[in-house]
């Protein structure tokens, strides 16, 4: 044994470790640094689905029914696989709603109906309480192994109540609930510390679990071979290695069958899977990784189940030792008392796990669907000046876990030892199964109505009440088992396990068959019978197209009038003045469009309703918005016109931002565009500016000596002659170079004629050089031609080359020195082309005047010797090569004169291709 | 790419429910041992991994 | 009293029949060819009025401008800018500058004169 006081002051220790992690998880949530933000922990939370019946009872019913442990983890493992569909639509649902429970889910679909919420949670105080008093049970059961004096299969005394370690074991556990659930005064749906201790128990009981395993495999025996070799030498236990272990029915699969969809159905709706899964869930990305972590750890946790019983039946062979505390009778039979311990702090976990998170969620449903409907017909609640009820509420819900706590105590003290672990389990998990057509249907069918849920929970839970709930009470002897014997009043076909004459069952397949059905019928025939109301409509719609409908978007199925001020006040009583303050922030000082000043449109009259529904439920918060704002009734025809709008309002919306990301694309372009013509705009002045610069110099000389001869007739013959001279010279160069700018801005805007043929460029340069002659003569210099004689044909205007080999050439003179200037023009072919090199022996061009060389009017080099130069000159020799395909460059080294070059490609533009082919054959050379 | 992840889903959960229910489930019903481990119960805890093996795979594989 | 008068022009024609237009009137000329050189006879043998091209090599005709400006000892030096690009800003810019005529080409030469002539005449 191991002494009282080490395990009391460890399981203290233990919950108290538990109480700092809420705490800190708690601390962490307030500061917007959620400790629980990650898929592990969330698969970790949901595991508090592993209960003390997981823990303890699992061996126990492998050890009497073999494999028949398994379907109570294999339909949620089942459910999982379609979890990111099923579940991922609860959360989504839930979060649009603030819903805080699964009665609340239930009522908030079929239009927030406060009977349905009352009814749904009177069905889960009735089925859970059985469920907690299993908790109580074991934690009471196991300390009792772990403390007791003598030989573990000795049977255990029945103490007197106050001597009933599991009335402690409850009362401790209400105010450590108390502790935990409701230390804020802030009333929301979501414990964050709790869930972070939750998580952290799912781990211990599993590492706990996964140690007691170990050892009995490799400590008690030789591993898992020498195990079940041993077992399956017993001809007993190797039948539990079959399907038909223990039972034999011809309904075996059926009841298999039954199993797995039970359990499957209850994962998804007992209030505390609920609570964890859904309402807790903090990013529903976490459920992706989730649903196969939480199958697995289900499979670890079950992994030694079966090799645990048969170890525990080998061993205690037939001395009466209850199989459900195997995991503790092996290690203290074979004194590892710090094993012993270690696994009794786990099963404490798996019990504490489900009370905690069970208590909490339930006592939210006793308070908000059962209490406050009662409170808002009172005066105190219905009073618009009365104060702030959020520390009512919370009372109320610390009233409720107590309550919840004693009446499971109360179970557990008058039915309790009648019943093995995962019997009372089961009967809990028929009792929630009857919310899955209600909750199911609801989230995929429309149709579903408040009458129809109505009639099918009544059905449904009537039925589980007589064929489940009355026999296992009448099992515990308080009532008389003769109904179930005989039938009530004698008659046979109504006795509770074989109704209608149905035998052959197990009381549990035959219950959940009967209820079910009647469940499911009455649901969907009074469905199809009734008429929904307006709002069951909108709520149906809402729920059924939650994925259709994120965000903004939300239809909003209200319509009447409210006064800002009356929802502030309304608001700051249920959820205190700092959350009603953020609630308001953003619409003070704002008015709805066509909404009189200090009125609420019906967004924030939604909001505010939604708030609520976040703290008293979607039902109350209903009727205490319904109280403050003057209301129109909603018509089916005005949901449907909501709708309408609402699905307008999104069209134009995904219309508009369209629209408005083409217009935005469109904007760019335009910019763009008009950034470039900006440019060239800029351009263009800066050409007309230069233009009217070089027209007005000539012009101003003209004018002024022509105005002086005129003014001067006595003026000396010589120097009359020399102004006349000016004049000549000065009307050339206006000529000149208003020719030049028509050419060029001719040839700019693609207007310029090209008489193209095949060209010898030597007889080109010939030409060119012929027509200067005598100009370089007249400044003595020389000019020669050297280089190919006889290059490739060029398709180009000879025209056009002509005058840029005149430009060149004239340009290059009027650098020369005035002695021994000396030009020459050098001609190469390659296969790709000809080049034409003009090269002076004149100054040279310095390299940041290189650069400028082809732009347009700049001129470089001496003034003096520019006279007679436009500027314009290169610009358009360069522009006429560049047309067909070639480049101009210069090169110079300043002092040794420079060198111009322009290379004409062969073959470039399309159209010189096509001319080339015509007229392909031998020019003879002038 | 979401609703084949949904049919995915679906047939998977569909085969799930067939491996671990009448008849295929009497397949593994047989006094053998395999390994030294009975038939029965490791027939079931593989169907099991290996269910869990393909969700994840599935699941895991989708980003975002 | 001949005045003398600093002609600032890099195109030669302009040059020439300036210096004679100016001769013709009596005045003592000498020229630059571009801005530097106009800038530094300036600052060395400051001239009564300086006929100056906007656009020149070297330094433009608008920072001789302001070179001369700023120079307290040239205050007596009249400027009168010749431009051939009559847009509303170089105005502006010469005005800024302290430019006391603004002529734009092609001028005439009577109103050349005749502005010479009145601006060599008032003593400020």
């Amino acid at each position: 044994m191991i002494s009282t006081t080490l395990v009391v002051v460890t399981g203290l220790a233990y919950l108290l470790l538990l109480f700092a992690i809420a705490w800190y998880g708690d601390r962490r949530a307030a500061q917007g640094r959620s400790i629980i933000a990650s898929p592990w922990v969330y698969a970790l939370s949901i595991a508090v689905y592993a209960t003390a019946w997981t823990y303890f009872g699992s061996v126990g019913r492998a050890s009497v029914d073999g494999i028949w442990f398994l379907p109570i983890y294999l339909g949620p493992t089942l459910v999982m696989i379609v979890g990111w569909i099923v579940i991922r639509k609860m959360i989504r649902i839930t979060r649009t709603h603030r819903i805080t429970s699964i009665a609340d889910f239930i009522a908030s679909r079929y239009g927030k109906s406060s009977l349905i919420a009352g009814l749904v949670t009177v069905i889960v105080v009735i089925g859970i309480v059985p469920y907690i008093a299993l908790q109580l049970k074991a934690i009471s059961a196991s300390y009792l192994m772990l403390t007791a004096p003598a030989d573990p299969a000795a049977p255990l005394a029945a103490a007197r109540w106050w001597q009933d370690s599991a009335l402690y074991v409850a009362l401790a556990l209400a105010g450590f609930i108390i502790l935990f659930g409701t230390r804020h005064l802030d009333v929301t749906e979501r414990h964050e510390g709790m869930v972070a201790a939750i998580a952290f128990e799912s781990l211990i009981k599993l590492l706990a679990f996964l140690a007691v395993g170990l050892f009995v495999v490799y400590g008690l025996f030789n591993g898992l071979g020498d195990l079940f070799g041993q077992a399956m030498a017993n001809a007993e236990l190797a039948g539990l290695l079959r399907f038909e272990a223990g039972a034999h029915s011809d309904y075996l699969f059926s009841q298999w069958f039954g199993l797995v969809l039970l359990a499957g159905l209850a994962f998804l709706f007992l209030p505390r899977q609920f609570q964890v899964m859904v309402i807790e869930n903090v990013d529903e990305r976490h459920l992706k990784r989730a649903v196969w972590v939480f199958p697995l750890y289900l499979l670890l946790i079950n992994l030694f189940v079966l090799p645990i019983a048969l170890a525990g039946l080998m061993f205690f062979a037939n001395d009466g030792a209850d199989p459900d505390l195997f995991v503790l009778s092996l290690p203290l039979i074979s004194r590892h008392e710090a094993l012993a311990l270690f696994v009794w702090i786990g099963g404490l976990s798996a019990a504490t796990g489900m009370v905690i998170v069970e208590a909490i969620a339930v006592s939210t449903m006793i308070c908000n669907h059962l209490v406050v409907p009662v409170l808002l017909r009172t005066q105190r609640f219905s009073d618009r000046t009365a104060g702030d009820l959020t520390r009512l509420l919370l009372n109320i819900r610390r009233i409720g876990i107590i309550f919840l706590l004693l009446l499971s105590y109360l179970y557990f003290f008058l039915a309790g030892e009648a019943y093995a672990l995962v019997s009372i389990g089961l009967i809990s998990f028929a009792a929630v199964a009857q919310f899955a057509p209600a909750a199911l249907a609801g989230m995929y069918w429309k149709g579903g109505t408040a009458p129809g849920v109505l009639a099918g929970l009544g059905a449904g839970f009537g039925l589980w009440v007589y064929t489940l709930m009355l026999p296992s009470i009448a099992k515990s002897g308080w009532i008389s088992g003769a109904f179930v014997e005989y039938g009530p009043f004698g008659q046979a076909w109504l006795m509770p396990e074989q109704l209608f004459g149905l035998s052959g069952l197990d009381p549990l397949t035959h219950s959940l068959f009967w209820s079910l059905l009647a469940n499911i019928s009455a649901y969907v025939l009074v469905s199809l019978w009734s008429r929904p109301s307006a709002r069951e409509a909108s709520q149906a719609m809402l729920f059924v197209d939650v994925h259709q409908r994120a965000g903004g978007a939300q239809p909003v199925f209200w319509q009447g009038r409210a006064r800002i001020e009356d929802l502030q006040r309304l608001a700051s009583r249920f959820l205190g003045a700092a959350r009603t303050a953020a609630l308001f922030d953003h619409v003070n000082g704002q008015t709805a469009p066509g909404a009189r000043a200090g009125e609420a449109d019906a967004r924030l009259v939604q909001q505010v309703e939604t708030q609520l529904a976040g703290a008293i439920g979607s039902a109350s918060a209903r009727v205490m918005v319904a109280s403050v704002v003057n209301e129109e009734d909603l018509e089916l025809h005005d949901v449907m016109r909501i709708l309408d709008e609402a699905s307008q309002l999104r069209m134009y919306s995904r219309a508009l931002e369209e629209k408005s990301h083409s217009l935005q694309q469109a904007t760019e372009e335009l910019r763009a565009a008009n950034e470039q013509l900006k440019s060239l705009d800029r351009l263009k002045d800066d050409f007309m500016s230069s233009v009217t610069h070089e027209l007005r110099t000539p012009l101003t000389s003209i004018r002024a000596v022509a105005e002086m001869m005129h003014d001067d007739p006595d003026m000396p013959d010589e120097r009359r002659q020399e102004f006349l001279d000016i004049v000549v010279r000065e009307s050339e160069r206006l000529s000149r170079l208003v020719g030049q700018v028509l050419d060029l801005a001719r040839i700019e805007a693609g207007h310029a004629e090209w008489h193209n043929s095949d060209i010898d460029m030597a007889a080109i340069v010939d030409q060119a050089v012929a027509s200067m002659a005598e100009q370089y003569a007249d400044k003595n210099a020389r000019i020669e031609v050297s280089g190919e004689r006889n290059p490739g044909l060029i398709r180009a205007d000879a025209d056009r080359l002509i005058q840029v080999l005149l430009n060149l050439l004239s340009n290059a003179l009027r650098h020369l020195p005035d002695q021994g200037g000396k030009v020459r023009v050098d001609v190469g072919d390659s296969s790709d082309g000809v080049t034409v090199s003009v090269i002076d022996n004149g100054p040279g061009i310095s390299e940041p005047e290189q650069a400028e060389v082809f732009d347009k009017f700049r001129q470089v080099g001496d003034r003096q010797r520019r006279q007679g130069g436009t500027g314009l000159g290169l610009p358009i020799s360069r522009q006429i090569i560049e047309h067909f395909g070639g480049r101009m460059w210069v090169e110079s080294v300043p002092g040794k004169g420079a060198e111009f070059s322009f290379f004409l490609p062969r073959q470039s533009a399309p159209e010189i291709t096509r001319a080339a082919v015509d007229t392909r054959e031998e020019e003879p050379r002038p | 790419m979401k609703q084949a992840l949904v049919q995915k889903l679906l047939a998977l959960f569909c085969l799930g429910w067939l491996l671990l229910s009448f008849p295929l489930l009497k397949l593994w019903d047989h006094p053998v041992s395999l390994f030294g481990l009975p038939l029965l119960p490791a027939g079931l805890f593989a169907v099991w991994a290996l269910l869990i093996v393909v969700l994840a795979w599935l699941m895991e594989r989708e980003v975002g | 009293m001949k005045s003398r008068i600093l002609i600032a022009d890099d195109e030669p024609n302009i040059v020439i029949s300036l210096e004679y237009l100016m001769r013709r009137e009596g005045h003592e000329v000498s020229v630059a060819r571009d801005g530097d050189e106009a800038l530094e006879m300036i600052q060395r043998e400051p001239p009564d009025l300086v006929l100056l091209d906007a656009m020149m090599p070297g330094k433009s005709g608008f920072e001789v401008c302001q070179a001369v400006r700023d120079d307290q000892r040239l205050a007596k030096v009249k400027i009168v800018m010749l431009t051939a690009k009559g847009r509303e800003t170089d105005m502006a810019k010469g005005k800024a500058l302290g430019v006391d005529a603004y002529i734009v080409k092609p001028f005439s030469t009577r109103d050349l004169a005749e502005k010479v002539r009145s601006m060599l005449a008032d003593p400020a």
